[in-house]
């Protein structure tokens, strides 16, 4: 008994980093840093308590929401608008699917690799409402602008998400399909498809959310649909026909978030 | 029929895989390929379908050399070489039709297996290998419903239906339980008797390699240290193979001995599976 309590031995699970110097250091460090970063924001409480009775009496000015007087012009915003988001989402995810395949370290040689990953990171530095705006520029205003936007933020969005699926596959399965002497598209129709597929769709679907949403931004640069719509009711002070937009937006919003994961439910 | 000459496989990380294998396998011959992990043995068997390249050495198959050819041949000469895996390694989201089929994928143009429109004949030989090995009732069922040893009954349809002359077999029996295991080997075993196939056969298991394989391979650090038959593997060879230990539990030989009944071995595990006295019995 008195040996046994003798070999007692203590266990602590060991820190991530193991100097505790170098561990407080970095705690204090973020606190200075933290400290330093909240100071430089200098809030002026006098605008803010000017502030908040006016943005009372703005929100006031939306109700009630009118969607009677501008009826036809927000009917094809919002036409214009789902029109936009389904083909771009179509086109968007149709050509991300090559760059995404190449993108795949496990699949492409390394040349092919470098100029996907080059495109997704390309398409994924500008904003949408970047894009739309070089669009505009280039394309004059109207939906087709805001439609090579969306698709090309789609193309950033998906193919490197599509890339990554295929990354993280099961090399088994792959190499199976490899060893019967299957070509290199059967290849990926029998091996590397049915991997992803179910992910892909949940993402193609909420890409559809993402690329209806920016629909409304994209817009309000010029790029047609709902946002341009929008734009011009702010811009008349029509602010009873701004919260119909704004409701209609809403509305269709949620019926895309819950039937694409009804269908997400449904694909496994 | 199989030749492997001088084989060599070294990593990129400089590890030496196999070092100068060679090996031949005649028509029809089953083969186990035994040896600690890491030994090898899975390389080995992936140098013939070039599954992994191997660094030099030949690989013949019907004296058509492995190592020399391009894509489309090699794709062809992957035909002749069916593969059973280690868990399996079906197509989980793919039906086990999907599944047996993807073996006929060397035969058929892309469009065909894209829309799954494969030759009549190739369906009906997939029916005949799925109940064959007592899976017909599960043709659309997804792969990932089925159980460990449904699945590799696929897994062996599926690289039948690839009419070949060899299987590689990557230790078949490593995830099933020990009565599957001993199904599953038998079938591949019986299989390769009805159609005259070759089969290397990778397995951790001595005593099932002993029970099902003639002929024995012992595989150690990339070498070849033991080819013989199964029942000449003693105490002294499995320690040259896997490292000292205490074998008399692992060695079927011993014991048979001491019963003074060794010529009966094989044909008991090949023969009714059963031992209930009746069947015995009406057997003879």
């Amino acid at each position: 008994m008195a040996e046994s309590a003798a070999a007692q031995r203590h266990w602590r699970r060991p820190p991530f980093i193991k100097s505790p110097r170098i561990r407080w250091c970095l705690w204090a460090a973020a606190a200075i840093y933290l400290a330093l970063a909240f100071g430089t924001m200098d809030i002026d409480w006098g605008r803010v308590l000017d502030g908040l009775p006016r943005g009372q009496r703005f929100i006031a000015s939306f109700f009630p929401p009118d969607f009677i007087t501008r009826w036809e012009s927000i009917y094809e915003g919002i036409y214009e608008s789902l029109w936009m988001t389904v083909t771009s989402t179509v086109v968007g995810v149709a050509l991300s699917i090559p760059v995404g395949l190449g993108a795949a370290r496990n699949l492409a040689p390394l040349p092919v690799y470098l100029a996907c990953r080059a495109i997704v990171a390309l398409s994924r530095t500008f904003p949408e409402i970047i894009l739309a705006i070089f669009f505009v520029k280039i394309f004059g205003f109207g939906p087709f602008a805001g439609f090579l936007a969306l698709s090309i933020a789609t193309i950033g969005f998906y193919g490197k998400l599509l890339a990554e699926d295929i990354e993280s596959m099961d090399p088994a399965q792959a190499e199976a399909v490899r060893a019967t002497g299957a070509s290199w598209f059967q290849w990926l129709n029998y091996s590397i498809q049915p991997q992803v597929m179910p992910r892909m769709i949940g993402l193609a679907l909420y890409r559809l959310d993402i690329n209806f949403r920016e629909s409304a931004v994209v817009g309000i640069v010029g790029g047609g649909g709902i946002g341009a719509t929008l734009l011009t009711a702010f811009d008349r002070y029509e602010f009873e026909s701004a919260a119909a937009i704004l409701l209609v937006i809403i509305g269709i919003v949620m019926l895309v978030e819950y039937s694409s994961s009804w269908i997400r439910g449904k694909v496994k | 029929m199989l030749r492997l000459e001088k084989l060599v496989k070294q990593y990129k990380t400089g590890d030496k895989a196999l070092k100068s294998i060679d090996l031949e396998v005649p028509p029809g011959q089953v083969m186990a390929l035994i040896g600690p992990s890491g030994a090898g043995k899975s390389t080995l068997i992936r140098c013939v379908n070039r599954l992994v390249e191997p660094t030099s050495g030949s690989v013949r198959l019907n004296d058509i050399e492995i190592t020399g050819l391009g894509s489309r041949e090699l794709r062809r000469a992957r035909r002749r070489m069916g593969m059973i895996f280690q868990e399996y390694a079906l197509v989980e989201r793919l039906t086990v039709m999907e599944n047996v089929l993807s073996g006929r994928l060397g035969y058929v143009g892309f469009w065909r297996s894209y829309f799954r429109r494969f030759p009549q004949t190739d369906i009906d030989e997939a029916f005949r290998l799925l109940e064959r090995v007592g899976l017909d009732h599960m043709v659309d069922k997804r792969a990932d419903e089925l159980s460990g040893g449904q699945r590799q009954r696929v897994g062996i349809a599926r690289a039948l239906i690839q009419d070949p002359d060899l299987l590689l077999v990557d230790e078949p029996t490593a995830s099933l339980d020990p009565k599957t295991s001993r199904q599953i080997m038998r079938l591949i075993c019986e299989l390769c008797e009805e159609r005259h196939l070759a089969a290397i056969i990778n397995i951790h298991d001595v005593l099932l390699a002993q029970m099902f394989a003639r002929r024995i391979v012992g595989l150690q650090m990339g070498e070849i240290v033991y080819d013989g038959p199964a029942d000449d593997l003693g105490s002294e060879e499995l320690t040259k193979i896997y490292g000292e230990e205490d074998w008399s539990a692992t060695i079927r030989k011993v014991d048979d001995e001491e019963d003074d009944e060794p010529a009966e071995v094989i044909p008991e595990h090949h023969g009714p599976k059963t031992s209930r006295p009746d069947d015995v019995v009406s057997g003879i």
